[in-house]
């Protein structure tokens, strides 16, 4: 009846997660609670769980990865006071097990359901306002595409708690992720929470390519499109031609695991290297995936606060392009290794190389961009300035790693482990920490409290550099990645000092967090009545902040790259228009939540192998769907007035007196 | 430049605007087709791995997947006999076409069933080897991919009565016919790949 599910799942005996279940259960009775007192289930679910509003959806994403930073960075503090405090002998306080769950968890989350659902949020935040569109292509699969990435969260989360969570690094190699080494559920936790957000993901691709190429306002050419919306561009291209790999992939292990096959097991022919290869078939694009947006929030961020159009916009548009082709072949530089032998091994350094060529272009644009400007030090451009310093470092040591040669030394040493903290914090953390102070007051109507932000930003730098450039040094002293307790004395005193980053870095997450509730408690003295409030130059900032939620009263016509700012100087930027015309929107629908909510009782009846509920909710996923293609009612028309209502409520809003050089900006920090 | 200027903003007043389905609808069809590809790599790299066990010629009947192939490309003919019924606005036409197709659909899967069940009666189940493994795993998604085909015709067999053939039956249906001929293809690979490759001297 309950599979392998009884009591005995339930790990009493370790107290680390009992303490944490006992919290998060409070924590969630009181938000509950919350929600209960002030009576807000119905604007709840009305307004946010059946939202088909990207603006929305991208909030929501954002929300998810903010709390799911919470427990990754959790998973991080407590593996660098182990290893602190492991040494001469010493076990630390974490056992093995528990110890290779939770840097494997760490991995996933940091991935999955941080990184991946920071990109996707803002980008549908910002893509559609950008080219001038009301919503996404197909906004129902979008809702989905959330609450499947949310579920897979949930499946994550809830392995803490019901049974383990894999103990096998990240990638979940073969054969230790097979049944034989690993019997317990974790891996299958590890196999459908992956699946599930990864189905959402390859989703919300196809949603935003099609969005792109089809929902631009009239007159965007491509060569037209704001530089984040390349990057969305090519990134979603990305997601399509690799997520099918990783769930191809994992339906593979999961057909050894589940079905007896011998894809990548041991015994009967089965081929581990296979599965490592179609895995990083998958795991080097992802990177870029998750790398591009940010470069293009920079690239957005600092033009409008130097007051100066991007340096380079073609050399952007086509670096962007070619590290989107190139992301394809550098795959096996994760493996050199393996043993390919040398003609193979140099294709892929070399290749691995060549990628950094159309990365160093963007970067010197970004500094051609800054040269000559009139710079304002907004906390945003303090992340990109740490970001293009940091990165920099980054790409270096990543280059050094190219090298097989170098490589086989430092392969899985915490060389490597620095390296790609040093790219994905310098780079894709930064870059989406800066890009939701930019484009936070276009979703909410006020601007962020400085004086945290550059709290924050100080933190994360120093906290990072304190936390892995000792990383370095004990990679090339010979330290492997994952240890659990160590020997060598000397190596000690280092990763002292890398806990001490990481309490560095931890001031600076209560920092996010403070400048999140300062910034709300005095939003009123913050509001961003323009629409305009960094002075910015492309469409986004043309329509009023927060955005309404159909976008653009009026659909804009399109004639150069910065239509705003173009406006502005024109003088066209604020004339109300004489007439509005009823706008055709999607209506909201449960469906989404509804088949992922569903989906979620499939993932953990297979985690669990209870047969009959997941028969039943696979039964239920595909009776859902199809109920949902009988529903007609799935648009409806916002009347005339009522935009004419909103849209003049706004220009009465409208300061008397509109800049349009770099003069407002308001040092308030 | 010019056309882009005449086609893009169409979406923003009509969102069930057919065009812009159909290009997420070739989109998706095309990651789908890389999940086959990994899988035909997959068995490309595993299909000389059998372990000792049986490999394709000892166990395949070609005149049995001939047959097979055979259905499921009458199923496209009549597939695409029964779309230009749909355009000619002639729903009977159109429905009794769509059950030929089923039929057909079904026929072939039955077909396949038998086979697995053959397969691992003689003792060629897919726990046998990595080879038989990449083969049930390929030839079965596929398998999958056609019965969720079933399942979508069966549904659209009901919404032509339910709705007859109006803008949103019309752009499912047509997605559906995308679906169906790219299942054909992959099969044509499958067939050649999978099969056929085993017999070459």
């Amino acid at each position: 009846m309950f599979g392998k599910l009884d009591l005995s799942a339930i790990p009493f005996h370790e107290p680390i997660i009992m303490g944490t279940l006992v919290i998060v259960m409070l924590g969630g009775a009181a938000l509950l609670a919350a929600v209960t007192y002030y009576r807000k289930w119905t604007y709840l679910w009305r307004e946010w769980l059946t939202s088909v509003d990207h603006k929305r959806i991208g909030v929501m994403y954002i929300i998810l990865a903010l709390v799911m930073l919470l427990r990754g960075f959790a998973d991080a503090l407590m593996m660098r006071a182990q290893q602190a405090i492991a040494a001469n002998g010493s076990a630390g306080y974490l056992p093995p097990h528990h110890y290779d769950q939770i840097f494997t968890a760490h991995g996933v989350i940091m991935i999955f359901f941080v990184a991946t659902p920071l990109i996707l949020g803002l980008m549908n935040v910002v893509v559609p306002l950008q080219i001038g569109a009301r919503d996404v292509a197909f906004p129902f699969v979008n809702s989905l595409s959330f609450w499947l990435s949310a579920v897979g969260a949930v499946l994550v989360m809830m392995s803490m708690f019901v049974g383990d969570f894999a103990a096998t690094g990240w990638v979940a190699y073969p054969p230790l992720s097979e049944l034989g080494y690993s019997p317990t559920v974790g891996v299958d936790y590890y196999i459908w929470s992956l699946q599930v957000s990864g189905l959402g993901t390859l989703l919300t691709g196809i949603n935003l390519v099609v969005t792109i190429l089809r929902m631009r306002a009239p007159g965007m050419t491509l060569m037209r499109m704001p530089v984040f919306t390349w990057t969305a561009l090519i990134t979603n291209i990305l997601i399509i031609g690799v997520f099918p790999v990783l769930t191809a992939t994992l339906a593979l292990l999961s057909a050894d695991r589940y079905l007896d096959m011998h894809f990548f097991t041991n015994e009967l022919g089965g081929n581990a290297m296979m599965y490592i290869n179609l895995i990083w078939v998958w795991g080097h694009p992802e990177v870029y995936i998750l790398i591009l947006p940010c470069f293009g929030a920079f690239s957005e961020i600092i033009s409008t606060f130097s007051g100066k159009p991007l340096f380079g916009y073609k050399s952007m548009v086509y670096a962007t392009s070619s590290i989107g082709v190139l992301s394809f072949f550098v795959w096996l530089h994760h493996f050199f290794t393996m043993g390919s032998g040398a003609n193979v091994n140099a294709f892929f350094g070399i290749m691995t190389s060549i990628i950094s060529i159309p990365t160093g272009v963007k970067l010197f644009n970004w500094l051609f961009t800054m040269f000559r400007g009139r710079i304002r030090y907004h906390s945003s451009v303090w992340w990109t300035i740490g970001f293009m310093v940091t990165f920099a470092i980054g790409g270096m040591t990543g280059v050094l790693l190219a090298v097989p040669g170098a490589d086989f030394v430092l392969h899985n040493s915490l060389f490597l482990v620095a390296h790609f903290h040093n790219v994905i914090i310098g780079g894709v953390l930064f870059g989406c920490l800066a890009a939701i102070g930019f484009w936070f007051p276009k979703v909410f109507g006020f601007t962020l409290n400085e004086l945290w932000g550059k709290v924050s930003f100080w933190c994360w730098l120093v906290g990072f550099y304190l936390a892995f450039m000792p990383l370095y040094v004990l990679g090339l002293d010979g330290m492997t990645r994952r240890m659990n307790h160590y020997d060598d004395p000397t190596w000690q005193p280092w990763l002292v000092v890398a806990l001490i980053g990481a309490l560095v870095i931890a001031c600076g997450i209560a920092a996010l967090g403070i400048q999140l509730v300062v910034s709300i408690r005095n939003r009123n003295a913050n509001l961003d009545m323009t629409g305009d409030p960094w002075d910015g130059r492309s469409l986004e900032w043309s329509t009023a902040s927060p955005a309404p939620f159909y976008n653009f009263a009026h659909v804009p016509v399109i004639t150069s790259l910065e239509p705003h700012w173009d406006a502005k100087k024109a003088g066209t930027a604020y004339v109300e228009p004489a007439a509005y015309e009823d706008i055709h929107m999607p209506r909201n629908t449960g469906a989404g939540f509804i088949i992922a909510a569903i989906s979620l009782a499939l993932c953990f009846a297979l985690v669990w192998h209870i047969w009959p509920l997941a028969i039943a909710s696979l039964l239920g996923m595909i009776a859902a769907f199809i109920v949902r293609t009988y529903d007609r009612d799935v648009d409806y028309y916002v009347p005339a007035a009522e935009v004419a209502a909103i849209e003049r409520a706004r220009y009465a809003r409208l300061p008397k007196t509109h800049p349009t050089a770099a003069t407002r900006y308001d040092e308030a920090a | 430049m010019s056309t882009t200027l005449a086609t893009a903003g169409h979406g923003h007043a009509e969102h069930d605007d057919g065009s812009m389905t159909t290009v997420g609808f070739w989109i998706y069809l095309m990651s789908d087709c890389l999940i086959f590809a990994t899988l035909f790599a997959t068995f490309g790299v595993l299909a000389g791995a059998t372990a000792g066990g049986p490999g394709g010629r000892e166990l395949f009947s070609l005149p049995f997947v001939l047959t097979e192939t055979m259905l499921l490309l009458l199923s496209s003919f009549t597939f695409g006999a029964g779309m230009l019924g749909a355009a000619a606005g002639r729903r009977r036409v159109l429905l009794g076409w769509l059950a030929v197709t089923f039929l057909l659909g079904l026929g072939f899967i039955v077909m396949e069933v038998h086979e697995f069940v053959e397969l691992i009666h003689d003792g060629a189940g897919p726990s046998r080897s990595a080879f038989l493994s990449a083969y049930f795993g390929l030839v079965g998604t596929h398998g999958l991919h056609v019965l969720s085909g079933l399942i979508w015709l069966g549904v659209m067999m009901h919404q032509v009565l339910r709705f007859g053939l109006d803008g949103i039956v019309r752009r499912r249906l047509a997605c559906l016919s995308l679906f169906w001929h790219f299942l054909d293809l992959i099969w044509i690979c499958v067939f050649t790949f999978v099969y056929l490759r085993e017999f070459t001297p």
